[in-house]
């Protein structure tokens, strides 16, 4: 079993990244939802603010390491000029053009959102803390931006192991 | 009574130690998060419509017009939170208003970002 450079920087890019964010998501969105009054007790609205803090920060530092080495290392090989790159393979023929001129196009372009949404509630959790509890509308307001941050990665990076799949980069 | 009972009484009356903050700069982040998303619409769709634009815009050759849209949209995001911060950050506003006007640019955002969308202001060939 043998992976290139290229193929080790495209496993870190969607894998590692990837699997921290989606461990990351999950945890945060449970933990958001059950930072409710009268579910919890103090000591416990404390334990979770910690594991919050660092499940949001992580999740915003993964969707930033995934557009970061997506966009410019992973991405120029994907786009090299060259004849047998993923980028004028998918061109080439007519069946595979749409992976490029729509899947490519938007994922590049729409990936880019989730890491801003991310790093607001990471910046909403750690700077609110505790106030979360009793403000209800912020932590919806959290919740809201956590999970559109999640759907935009999903876009991108189901669109990323379609191209991948098609054409990957090698 | 339980101590859990106690505790849980605690929380439900709001009696954990963090002061009340101000929601000002949780407002301005929020705001800030829907207009980077709306600038990486509007640099897609210019860039898109443009071919001198999406070269100024190619800040590096091998990554292409995608590095200047995608630097350009980090400091429009960075500069307009620092500012909405300062407006905002000692203000008592509530974060509803300002989630709804996000959420718009964000959905304007994601529509400039769809290739059918901005692939239609492509210069014909």
């Amino acid at each position: 079993m043998h992976f290139t450079d290229r193929e080790w920087w495209t496993l870190i890019h969607g894998m590692v990244f990837g699997a921290v964010f989606l461990l990351a998501f999950a945890g945060g969105l449970a933990e958001l939802f059950s930072l409710r009054p009268g579910q919890l007790t103090a000591r416990g609205v404390r334990e979770r603010m910690v594991r919050l803090r660092i499940g949001t920060v992580a999740m915003a530092i993964a969707a930033w390491g995934t557009v970061i080495t997506g966009t410019w290392i992973v991405y120029p090989w994907y786009r090299d000029p060259a004849p047998d790159s993923p980028k004028s393979t998918l061109l080439a023929d007519p069946n595979t053009a749409d992976w490029h001129e729509f899947g490519m196009e938007w994922k590049e372009h729409i990936a880019w959102l989730s890491p801003i949404l991310a790093t607001t509630v990471a910046f909403i959790v750690v700077y609110y803390g505790t106030n979360l509890i009793r403000h209800d509308r912020v932590r919806r307001t959290a919740m809201t931006l956590l999970v559109l941050s999640f759907v935009l990665a999903a876009v991108a990076g189901a669109f990323g192991a379609f191209i991948t799949k098609a054409a990957p980069v090698s | 009574m339980s101590r859990d009972r106690l505790d849980s009484d605690a929380t439900s009356t709001g009696d954990l130690e963090a002061p009340d903050k101000p929601e000002g700069p949780i407002v301005a982040a929020v705001l800030a998060a829907g207009v980077g998303c709306f600038a990486m619409g509007v640099f897609t769709t210019l860039g898109e419509a443009s071919t001198s634009f999406a070269d100024r815009l190619t800040w590096n050759e091998d990554v292409g017009p995608l590095s200047g849209k995608t630097g350009m949209t980090i400091i429009v995001w960075l500069v307009s939170w620092a500012v909405l911060y300062v407006i905002f950050r000692n203000r008592q506003t509530e974060t509803r208003q300002a989630l709804t006007i996000s959420l718009v640019l964000m959905g304007l955002g994601v529509l400039l970002t769809f290739p059918t969308f901005f692939q239609l202001f492509a210069p014909s060939e």
